[in-house]
């Protein structure tokens, strides 16, 4: 905020031909001021608020009619009172400055520098709502990211231009996971990523082990931080992914780059809205959140993807916190009703020391195949990606029937369901630090699969499994049990 | 022309004093860069505007003018192969003007003035036409005749007429009033298209998809709702619906989902070749796109603009499919609306007229005879997918939804993970058109149909009962033949229920070779049932190699399948038979 100022007073002389200063304070309940006797004022305007003892915040109008206007204040409302406080409506929307030189920057919530470097010299100045994208515009994403995790790479692919978000619980390692995949991630024609990391409500440890991991890799100079931590103003947060997202689109549609945009904690930014929702008395929709969350975090997530004539790309991951470990929770709905798929974060993995701790059950990447296949990754890769899910569910579902009946009770292939589902956990999903290309993916696969009776294999083509199933390993394994394999 | 000014703007909701005399669902022209917004609520001379674009920026104080007239969509020729917003303004037109984002206050007319048709009189001079009546045919794409129809407030004789290239602009005749006659007509789109009576509806609308041919049909002039948590598939099998059902005419409406969905079937549709008349899926497509980052408000009238558009080719005597997906965004759109004007919430604070919308929505769907003195049959079906928060669906749109529904399309979020599609509900789900369509099927595919459906639905259903038993005590606790019955249903579900859309064979399925594979499990069924009643075990049966041939049925062409079926089919009742007691 301190920091923020310089550039706020230039601002400020551009535009106080224009802006018109009001001491009428009505109401003020929670973050929302009642300002009376305004004229002309714009939906969406932008506010400055000057306290009496020279403290000056910002705020957004959030109804305007004739005669008053209302104004939320992203600072929050504290120390503000309705004698001497005065407001200024600046006439413009909100709007932030971009430019290329915001790589390597940390900035706050609404884009100023806070990092002690020198202000930065804007190449443009843009709205932060954006525009939607015009569906008719958009290309179709279709190159395969690798981000060195089987568990995405193999059955959930992420693919440049998507997004997809990880749902996590509170103390699971979904940072550790987001840290990997920024780190990892890569396409084949070699591009780097630039990444813009927004954080919302996170505590400065966690702000400061994405920092080190950056620094470690030596991306920092490619990534633009803005940093709304858990003790800045809450209502800030609701312009901070805009921003972010701003600088996004300018760097991956102006600038012709491939941008990685990471949202964390969404969590954080939908309790903002809901709380900005309670003070304008509005109806309440499932837990109090507000019943237009959808369409406002629409207007966030879609702004992903490639669009037509463009070189660059943006692909969002965000990371939310689920309550309670709830995905019905709203929070998590909403995102997956927009998102393209999802990544879920399991505490009983995470208990078990597994890592990365993801359920692939409940995962899901909608774009996957567009991304996979021939000259992406390899042609059996649907194909694996389906038996591997349909044989570990079942495997799944075994346990829990063993859990009441025993082992002893189950037949010959069940138990074989039983060892395969164990083998995926502790071969597939979990893998550590390693960066695994996806050949290596698919070899652990098909190793894995060489455990199941060639009958089972069903979502497999013939042909792959002529090509691709490991043959020693096969007449072993059907040797030993001596069971009904060929 | 009424002319006011906005004095208050929250959200999507402007309010103009100075309005006196608007009527209700008015278009207005809100603020200095014209933003089109529809009336929704009058009191003395304040007008209330849902807004259908973006207000920020927008002040109190502007002008807001009314030309007096409701929200109407353009028909006419150049509907086909287009894709427009929730207002039917054009979007490739829209990015080729604007570029890659979608500007405020664009307008754009919804069919191109430029192109020229060839038209084609089907009257003469001196023939009396009525509303309705067809004057003459335009080919509007590689597949579908456009169908020039007289509006419906104009009757008496043609006066003149002549072939000829026309764009939508020019008159192609006229009427012996003098006034001339058009390729293009406008409708309001709340109000339901005329038609002469509805029919019952019995002829199945073929999907090729089994679970819902088979076990839930839904006839041309049906509707159906898909219900289901994010991730379980509606929108891969709305899609797949408007790839391949045997509907002349298809209507997308994509309302408030996602951006790259709109964009598959943009870069899919060209190249997917329609089975039934060879062209392109695109040929007979029409798109609405609001996604869910463009204007809340235009969501709401998105819906209404693709069942308007499905009317008009209706009344042509075409057979219709509108897909709505989602209709939860459309219901959320009317909850936010509702808020902003701080009207009385019901139920999860939707508002308690949603029942009535969409019971008006879903009963605009029918098998009619059209208006125009031929007698034309058309119809619309509608396919509404519904997303419940949380896959919960006692929630308010689905309730509503299902009470006036023909058919209940249940998605699976266990069925999703583990990775069955389409992962609808074989307990859940129901069709309220079986018993018509039964006598359909019956007719003109097999007289196998009801044995087959009832045996496979008794199968399964008994399934269900068995699976808890056996979490309580495991399978071998289960006499042989209930564990025979568990196989039958694993098959039943594996093997024909799991249906993969992007299978170059199996993707679409002809009704005659679902009945087959259907038949061919039943058999096995009996066959190995009456086995086991012999004293024949299991394990022998499940030994057979015959079994192999089950799961890889889907995989026979589709030309070859009656017989390779039937074929099989008797080489499982001989070996079954064959088998001795141990």
């Amino acid at each position: 905020m301190k920091n923020s100022k310089g550039s706020l007073k230039a601002n400020l002389e551009d535009v106080s031909l224009l802006s018109w200063d009001f001491r009428t304070i009505r109401d003020i309940a929670g973050p929302l001021l009642v300002v009376e006797g305004v004229e002309g004022v714009a939906y969406g305007e932008i506010v400055e608020i000057h306290l009496a003892g020279g403290e000056t915040r910002t705020g957004q109008v959030l109804e305007s009619a004739e005669g008053y206007a209302v104004v939320q204040v992203f600072e929050g409302s504290a120390g503000i009172d309705a004698d001497k406080t005065s407001v200024r409506f600046l006439a413009e929307v909100a709007k932030i400055d971009v430019s290329t030189e915001m790589l390597g920057r940390v900035l706050n919530g609404r884009g100023m520098p806070i990092d002690g470097g020198p202000p930065v010299i804007p190449e443009s100045r843009l709205d932060v709502a954006g525009a939607p994208i015009n569906p008719c515009s958009r290309q179709q994403p279709a190159d395969f990211i690798q981000t060195g995790i089987s568990a995405i790479d193999g059955l959930n692919t992420l693919v440049r231009g998507q997004k997809l978000p990880i749902f996590s619980g509170s103390g699971l390692p979904a940072n550790e996971l987001c840290a990997q995949i920024i780190r990892q991630a890569k396409v084949k024609s070699g591009e780097e990523f630039a990444v813009v990391f927004a954080a919302m409500g996170i505590t400065h440890r966690e702000a400061s082990f994405f920092r080190r991991d950056f620094e470690k890799s030596g991306t920092l100079e490619k990534v633009v931080f803005f940093l709304n931590l858990a003790n800045d103003p809450t209502i800030e947060r609701i312009l901070t992914p805009r921003c972010a997202l701003t600088v996004a689109e300018y760097l991956a549609f102006e600038q012709d780059m491939q941008v990685l945009v990471v949202l964390t904690d969404m969590t954080n930014y939908c309790e903002a809205l809901r709380e900005i929702s309670t003070a304008r008395e509005e109806v309440p929709g499932r837990r109090g959140y507000p019943g237009y969350m959808y369409t406002d975090l629409a207007t966030i997530y879609e702004r992903a993807g490639r669009v037509k004539g463009k070189q660059g790309s943006i692909t969002q991951l965000m990371i939310l916190t689920m309550p309670d470990d709830d995905i019905t929770h709203p929070i998590p709905d909403l995102t997956g009703y927009i998102t393209e798929g999802q990544i879920v974060l399991s505490r009983q993995l995470h208990r078990r020391g597994l890592f990365p701790p993801i359920d692939v059950l409940p995962c899901l990447s909608r774009l996957m195949n567009l991304g996979i296949g021939v000259g992406k990754t390899r042609e059996d890769h649907r194909n694996v990606a389906d038996q591997l899910y349909a044989s570990y569910a079942q495997g799944r579902d075994l346990r829990r029937l063993v859990s009441i009946i025993g082992e002893e009770a189950l037949g010959e292939t069940d138990r074989k369901y039983l060892e395969f589902a164990d083998r995926f956990e502790q071969n597939y999903l979990s893998q550590g630090s390693e960066d695994r290309e996806i050949a290596k993916t698919m070899d652990v696969a098909w190793d894995l699969l060489a455990g199941l009776p060639v009958d089972e294999l069903k979502r497999i083509k013939k042909e792959y499994l002529a090509a691709y199933l490991p043959k020693e390993e096969t007449a072993a394994v059907a040797g030993s049990s001596s069971g009904p394999g060929e | 022309m009424i002319e006011g000014t906005i004095s208050r703007i929250t959200g999507p909701v402007v309010e103009a004093k100075g309005m006196f005399g608007s009527r209700m669902y008015d278009i207005t022209k809100v603020g200095d860069i014209g933003l089109v917004g529809e009336i929704i609520k009058l009191r003395k001379d304040i007008a209330v505007i849902q807004v259908y674009e973006d207000t920020s920026g927008l002040k109190v104080g502007e002008s807001v003018t009314s030309e007096e007239l409701s929200l109407a969509v353009e028909l006419g020729p150049g509907l086909l192969t287009s894709i427009y917003d929730g207002i039917q303004r054009p979007l490739p037109i829209i990015s080729e003007k604007f570029g890659v984002f979608i500007p405020k206050g664009s307008s754009v007319g919804a069919l191109d003035p430029e192109r020229e048709w060839h038209f084609t009189p089907t009257v003469a001079v001196g023939d009396k036409v009525g509303p309705g009546d067809i004057i003459g045919t335009v080919r509007e794409s590689g597949s579908i005749i456009h169908k020039i129809m007289v509006p419906n407030d104009r009757q008496g004789k043609i006066s003149g007429i002549k072939a000829g290239d026309y764009n939508i602009d020019e008159a192609v005749g006229a009427l012996s009033d003098g006034l001339p006659l058009f390729m293009r007509q406008a409708w309001p789109v709340r109000k339901p298209r005329p038609y002469k009576r509805k029919l019952d509806p019995e002829i199945p609308l073929v999907t090729g998809q089994r679970i819902f041919d088979t076990l839930f049909p839904i006839p041309k002039g049906g509707s159906a709702i898909i219900p289901g948590g994010f991730g379980t598939g509606k929108t891969v099998t709305e899609q797949t619906l408007a790839k391949w059902a045997d509907a002349d005419i298809i209507v997308y409406v994509g309302c408030g989902e996602r951006g790259n969905e709109m964009t598959e079937v943009l870069t899919e549709f060209p190249e997917l070749v329609d089975p039934k008349s060879g062209a392109p899926l695109m040929d007979r497509t029409v798109l609405i796109a609001n996604t869910s980052n463009m204007p809340v408000a235009a969501r709401e009238a998105s819906v209404y603009t693709g069942i308007t558009i499905a009317e008009y080719y209706r009344d042509m005597g075409y057979d219709v499919a509108l897909m709505a997906d989602s209709t939860s965004r459309w219901g959320e759109a009317l909850r936010e609306v509702s808020g902003r004007l701080e009207e009385m919430p019901g139920e999860e604070g939707y508002p308690a007229y949603l029942a009535t919308r969409l019971a008006n929505f879903y009963e605009r769907a029918g098998r009619v005879v059209a208006v125009g003195a031929d007698d034309r049959i058309g119809s619309v079906t509608v396919v509404g997918a519904v997303s419940p928060p949380g896959g919960d669906f006692s929630e308010p749109m689905t309730q509503n939804s299902l009470r006036i529904s023909g058919a209940f399309w249940a998605l699976d979020t266990n069925l999703a993970h583990r990775r069955h599609f389409p992962a609808v509900n074989w307990i859940n789900s129901y069709s309220l058109y079986l018993d018509s369509i039964q006598e359909y099927y019956s007719n003109n595919v097999s007289g196998d149909y009801g044995r087959l459906r009832q045996e496979t639905m008794e199968v399964l259903q008994r399934e269900a009962e068995l699976q808890e038993i056996v979490q309580l005590i495991g399978p071998d606790a289960l006499p042989e033949s209930e564990r025979a019955l568990l196989e039958t249903a694993r098959m039943l579900r594996e093997d024909f229920l799991q249906q993969f859309a992007f299978h170059e064979v199996d993707a679409f399925c002809p009704l005659a070779k679902q009945l087959a594979m259907l038949n061919v499990i039943i058999t096995f069924h009996q066959s190995s049932m009456e086995a086991i009643r012999r004293g024949v075990t299991l394990s022998q049966i499940t030994e057979l190699p015959l079994k192999a041939r089950i799961s890889r049925m889907k995989e026979i062409a589709n030309d070859k399948a009656v017989d390779e079926l039937k074929s099989l089919a008797g080489e499982i009742t001989a070996a079954l038979v064959e088998i001795e007691v141990l």
